[in-house]
This record gives C-alpha cells, structure tokens and sequence, in this order.
C-alpha cells in the first residue's frame, strides 16, 4: 500500500485514455443494437483487400453498402441497410463476378430489422442493470458493511470503464463492433473481477477478525501479499486458454475473446490495486472524520 | 455412506472411463502403419437407447453443433395482428407456425425447429434450419402469405377477358387454404397416372360438403394469389373431407400442384425481423480453430501446473482432463447445443477450473509454513479455501444466470449466442467444482499416501 500513488497514477491515465476515447470517438455499434444487414463474400483465390475496398466502394455504394472489411485473405465484409435482401446479395455477388472473373460465394448473412435492433438495446441495458444490481447486492450482503460495497462498486467501474475505451479505441483505428457479444463479455468480466476481490476482502475480514488491533493499512498490506500469488496464477490460466483462442479460434469470436483477456486483466488488476486502496482511504477518512469531530 | 478414498477413486476412475467413451465420436476410425503392419478398422460406437414401461432415454451421443458451427439459417419472422381480432391472436399465430412448419418440412430438414414466441405484445415465430443450402428459396417459400382460396364459377367464360384475369365470373366460397391439411401426389388405383389427393379439418371437410353438393358437375376453381391454378369438376357430393383431383397431370405437374395446396394461406402475414445464416465450411473451420485452440490453451495450463506446483500440479491437471472428459459426455448427454461462443464458454471454464485447485493450495502452502504436517495441512487447505471459492463463483453464476435466461423473461435476451455461452460457462462452472474439489482432493489423498 506504500505504492499507492503510483497505483492511482496507473489507473488515473488509463481512465483518462478510457474515457478520452469514449467521449471523443464513442462506439462502433453492430447491427445487433442499429439494425442493418451484414454480408459476407468469399473469394476462391487470395484477394488484394485494398484493391477490393476501393472497387467495392463503387459497386457497393448503389446498393447502400458501406464499411467494407476484409476477414482473413479470402472473404470481406459489406455492411448494408436492413432492406438489402438475400436476393439482393446474390446479384451483387454476380456483378463482382464480372469485375473480378469469379464469383464469390456468400458464406454469412445477418439481417437485423431495426425495431428488433432497438429491442435488444433495451434488453441489454436491461441485463447490464440487473447484473451490476445483482452483484452489489451479493457484495453487500457477504460484507455487511458499505465500505466493502462501495470500493468494489468503483473497482467494478473502473474495469468496465476500461474495457469500453480500449473498444473505442479499438473501433477507431480498426473499425472493431460492439455487438451483443461484448456486452456478454462485459458482465461475465464484471462478475469475475468481483470473484477476485471478494477473495482478497475475505482475507481482509479474517486479517481484522484475529489482528483488530493493527493498522488497517498493514492488514490491508498483508491481504494483498497474501493473495497476490493465487490471484496472478489464477488469472495466468485464463489468460492462457482465452490467447490461445484470440490467436488461432474462429474469426466471428475473435473480439469478443479478446474483450474476455481485456477484462481479465484489469480485473485482477483492479482488486488489490483499486479496491484495496480505495478501501485503505475510506478507513483513514473515516480516521481523520473521527479524530477531527473530536 | 462413508467411503475410503480408495473407494472414492474407483468411483472417479469408472466416471471418468464411462465419460472418456461418451466423449469420442461415435465413428472412429482408426488407421496404424508401421512398416509392413497395418491396421485399420472403423470402430462404431452406439447410443443410449433405453425404455422402461413409460419412461425413454434415447440419445444417439453426437455432439450437436448450433447453426454457427454446423452451418444454417436461424429466422425471427413477426407476425402482422393488424387484420386479427385479439380473441383469435393465439389461433392465428398457431395456425401461422403451423403452416410455416408444413413448408418448411417440404424441405426435408433435419432437426429444424419452429416456435412461437411472445415479446409485449408482439408475436413472433423463430424457424431454425440446420444445413440449409438455398436459404433465398427457404425465404420465398416460408414467408409469402400465399393465399389459397375455393371459388365456385357462375356462368360461361367470358370472350373479352384478358390475359391472367379471371375469365369466369367466380363466388368466393368460405373454404381457403386455413381450412386444408395436408395435400399430396398419389397414383389413381386405376389407371396409375398421377393424381393430387387433398384432405381438410373437420371445419373444412364440412364446408366442402356443402359446395360440392352445390355444385356437382360444375367447376370448382383452386385460385392461388388471385390466379386460377386449377378448376376440376366436381364429380359427387364430398363428405369428410377427403378428396383427389384429377386431370392429365404429368408427375411434375402433380407435385408442383401439390406444393402450391401445401404453401396454402398463411393465416397472417409475417416479415423477417432477423435472420443470421452461416455456410457450413466457414463453420467448419470455427471447429476446427476452436479445437485446436483449445488443446493448445490446455497444453499451456498443463504445463503451467506442472512447473508451478510440481507434483500437486500434475495431479491438478488429471482432475482438469477429468474435467474436460465428463464436460464433454454431459454435453452429448444432456443434449448441449455447441454455439461458436459456447466454445469460448468452455474454454473460459477450463481456464476458471484450475481456480479452485489453486485456491487450495495457496492454502496448503500456508498451512505448511505454519508448520502443519502434510496431510493436515491439505486438509486444512481444502476447508478454508472451499467458503471462498464458493462466494467467488455464486457472483459469476449470477451473471450467468441473467445471461442464460431460462425462465425465457420479456425483457431479457434470448438470444442463441449470448444463451450458448451462457450454459457452458455455469455448466463449466458446477462441472469445475466438482472435480476440483471431489477429485483432486481424492487423487491427493490416495496418491499422497504413498509420499
């Protein structure tokens, strides 16, 4: 707890960054939450993408399409208005035909009208609301007091916070989606990362139970070097599988995969550098509050 | 029941051993070449086909691949209730579903599924095609509300008709399409040319009576969309609602005949609200990625273990292979669909397993420090570790739960993705507490023994 400044420092600019690119760039929404159709071709031989997109840009324009995205060498991608039909895709795929001496095949097509689209918005606010109210309830309830509640609320904040910036980011420069899977990856993080403080609170509690007399800064020192090591471990091993996925599982989960190794980090990141700390102020806050009321 | 460790390890051994045959594909082939020798045989294995008095468990333990990964198209159509009173809302979405299902069957899908569903008040059927290669005529043929119709004709045909008009002056009847079952090609007894055999529900066989009755002898027109598709002659008064059209109808005629009475009238009219398709090759190469990732992310976990926590470590990662083995049986057992991000779910889980184990022996450690004696100290471990492991993993099968949504709220989602990862992480998750403290406690107990 000696580094805290240092631990605030960390957290304070990627928080900054976070935010800075939140409000700045925002999100690159997916059909799930706009409506729209997605359309992807592939081709039978390796495609040069840049030589693709700007042809595309052409041809695709007349049916509306747009944010053309080359998936691996062979296929792209071509988002289009919810209208775009099937039937449309197919004359689409001949007329590339003629341009490019083969005819790419359709491999993938999604079509979100856009009251659906709205619907699920809704029912994702609506689960993004539940959990976090769930999770706080549970943390409440085990810890019985604010202070735990509280400084595991900020921590929880401050993963979710950076997990939506780097997608930002992310949306900026690489034209990444937010789909209802990064939502998913949201509060799957989210309830991992309080897993992770709830075992240092635990150690925390038990520390109180048998030292009440010490510090709380050393005890809170003390949980923290206790539980550093399983914490690191525990978190190596998903990080392990979930790399393993990033780099060599299937395309349409790769992001989502890498907001789980995203999440995963801060969150074991935040428990004994955000929430400890934060629940070391509150106590001496609450020391100073004490001493000052007289 | 107290059992002895020893016990207890046979008993994981026989889950583990049943689990291992479960998970292998039911076809493996087996192939060995060694120099001169070889081997090769295909080896069949069965599924569960069980029957006792009114009770049957069958399962043919493949495991089942969600449209993602096997290939196929997933529909949402909503249904338009403007032209319905609300009191026949559930009829109508019924007869709709049922319809649809009638069309859809006509393409010999396997496995395909059509429900209802409700969403406030709007209604909604989502039709599920596994496999489905020309999803452009899937769409055609599901979603047009063709309407079917039974018109009696009145009077001669009329000589300054024009092209495609109804020639004849026609009296709308109250039989339509709502009112047929079911419409095939059967072969006249007699002279062996095909003929269309048409069958109604009991409403409909009731009002066919009637207008056959009327109008024997004349033609009765078959319009379809406002066309006239066919008008034979009724021949004799039609009762319970069987009857066959004939004409010099070739094999092709018959059956194309046949397929228009089947498409029928939807009772409503339905737009696509979502549709997600997916070519079965860009799928198979998701499983194949996936599984390869998987056994990759094992090995490093494995090895990981091993080198961290020595011999605990390799006893940590049997419970985990136990672990991936009776995950994968549940899997065909149960049956669990397998979506792309459910493999995503079962890979986090695998990584989430080794948790607890770790969690038990950072205790031990402790507990050894202490100065503790190793068989207190493992016992000691798992004790104090199990309060937090299981506080850490209620958070996560809370979240788990909101995702999965079983209870099939309103207001959240039911979405197949979100719902596929959903069930294998809480399923890895209970599967994971299971071996990680049933089993590897017991493989340490006995193994540890012989220190």
């Amino acid at each position: 707890m000696k580094l805290r400044p240092l631990y605030f420092l960390i957290s304070g600019v990627a928080l900054f960054l976070s935010l800075y690119s939140i409000f700045v760039w925002g999100f690159k929404p997916s059909i799930d939450f706009t409506g729209g159709t997605v359309v992807e071709y592939q081709f039978a031989g390796p495609t040069t993408p840049e030589l693709l997109k700007t042809i595309l840009s052409i041809k695709a324009k007349e049916y509306g399409g747009k944010d053309i995205v080359a998936l691996g060498d062979q296929n792209i991608q071509i988002k289009f208005p919810p209208a775009f039909s099937q039937e449309k895709a197919e004359v689409l795929s001949l007329d590339m035909a003629e341009s490019f001496s083969e005819k790419p095949n359709i491999v993938r097509f999604e079509t979100v009208g856009p009251a659906f689209s709205q619907e699920i918005l809704n029912k994702t606010y609506i689960a993004i609301g539940i959990a976090s109210i769930g999770i706080l309830l549970w943390v409440a309830f085990q810890f019985k007091s604010i202070k735990f509640g509280v400084s595991a609320i900020l921590a929880m904040l401050h993963d979710s916070v950076i997990l939506s910036g780097t997608f930002a980011i992310l949306g900026h420069y690489k034209g990444v989606e937010i789909d209802i899977l990064f939502v998913t990856a949201m509060l799957t993080v989210l309830s991992f990362s309080v897993h992770d403080t709830i075992v240092v609170y635990d150690r925390i509690r038990e520390s109180t139970k048998r030292f009440g007399d010490i510090p709380f800064l050393l005890l809170a020192n003390k949980a923290v070097s206790e539980t550093m090591v399983r914490s690191v471990n525990n978190s190596l091993t998903i990080i392990f599988m979930l790399f393993a996925l990033f780099l060599m599982g299937g395309a349409s989960i790769k992001w989502f995969v890498f907001a789980l190794l995203v999440g995963t980090v801060s969150g074991t990141y935040s428990s004994p550098f955000v929430a400890v700390p934060l629940l070391v102020i509150w106590e001496e806050l609450r020391g100073w509050w004490k001493t000052h009321r007289g | 029941m107290i059992r002895t460790s020893s016990q207890r390890l046979l008993v994981i051994l026989f889950l583990a051993l049943i689990s291992l045959f479960i998970s292998l594909p039911r076809k493996l082939p087996i192939k060995i070449h060694y120099q001169d020798f070889s081997f090769e045989k295909n080896l069949d294995f069965p599924g569960i086909n069980f029957q006792y008095g009114n009770f049957a468990l069958v399962r043919n333990l493949e495991l089942k691949l969600g449209l993602d990964l096997a290939g196929g198209s997933h529909f949402v159509f909503e249904a338009d209730m403007s032209k319905v009173s609300p009191q026949d809302y559930d009829a109508a979405i019924e007869g709709t579903r049922a319809t649809i299902e009638r069309r859809v069957n006509l393409f010999g899908v396997s496995e395909s599924v059509v429900q209802t569903s409700k969403v406030g008040n709007l209604y909604r059927i989502n039709v599920d095609l596994p496999g489905i290669k020309d999803t452009q005529k899937a769409i055609e043929l599901i979603g047009e509300t063709a309407k079917l119709e039974f018109k009696e004709l009145k009077g001669l045909p009329s000589e300054s008709a024009t092209e495609g008009a109804m020639p004849f002056q026609t009296v709308d009847t109250d039989l339509t399409g709502a009112d047929l079952t079911r419409s095939r090609v059967e072969f006249d007894p007699q002279t062996g040319k095909p003929v269309v055999g048409i069958q109604f529900n009991s409403e409909g066989a009731r009002k066919f009576q009637e207008i056959t009755k009327r109008n024997i002898g004349s033609p009765l027109a078959i319009v379809i969309d406002g066309q006239i598709i066919t008008a034979p002659t009724v021949q004799q008064e039609i009762s319970g609602g069987n009857a066959v059209i004939t004409g010099n109808f070739t094999l092709e005629e018959a059956r194309q005949l046949s397929i228009q009475l089947n498409s029928g009238a939807l009772p409503v009219p339905v737009k696509i609200i979502e549709q997600r398709t997916v070519e079965a090759s860009l799928g198979a190469e998701a499983v194949r990625k996936s599984i390869l990732a998987g056994l990759v992310g094992l090995g490093m976990v494995i090895f990981f273990m091993v080198t961290y926590y020595g011999r605990l470590g390799f006893l940590a990662s049997m419970g985990l292979l136990i672990y991936g083995a009776i995950t994968i049986a549940l899997y065909k057992l149960i049956p669990v669909v397998l979506t792309l991000p459910g493999v995503a779910g079962l890979i986090l889980s695998i990584g989430m397993a080794v948790d607890s184990n770790i969690l038990i022996f950072e205790r031990m450690k402790e507990e050894l420090r202490a100065g503790k004696p190793w068989m207190d100290a493992m016992e000691a471990g798992f004790g104090r570790a199990w309060d937090s492991i299981r506080d850490a993993n209620i958070a996560t099968l809370l979240t788990v739960f909101i995702l999965l949504n079983p209870l099939n709220f309103d207001f959240l989602h039911t979405s197949g993705s979100v719902r596929g990862f959903a069930i294998t992480l809480g399923l890895g998750i209970l599967i994971s507490l299971f071996t990680g403290i049933f089993v590897t406690r017991t493989l340490m107990r006995v193994f540890a023994r012989k220190e």
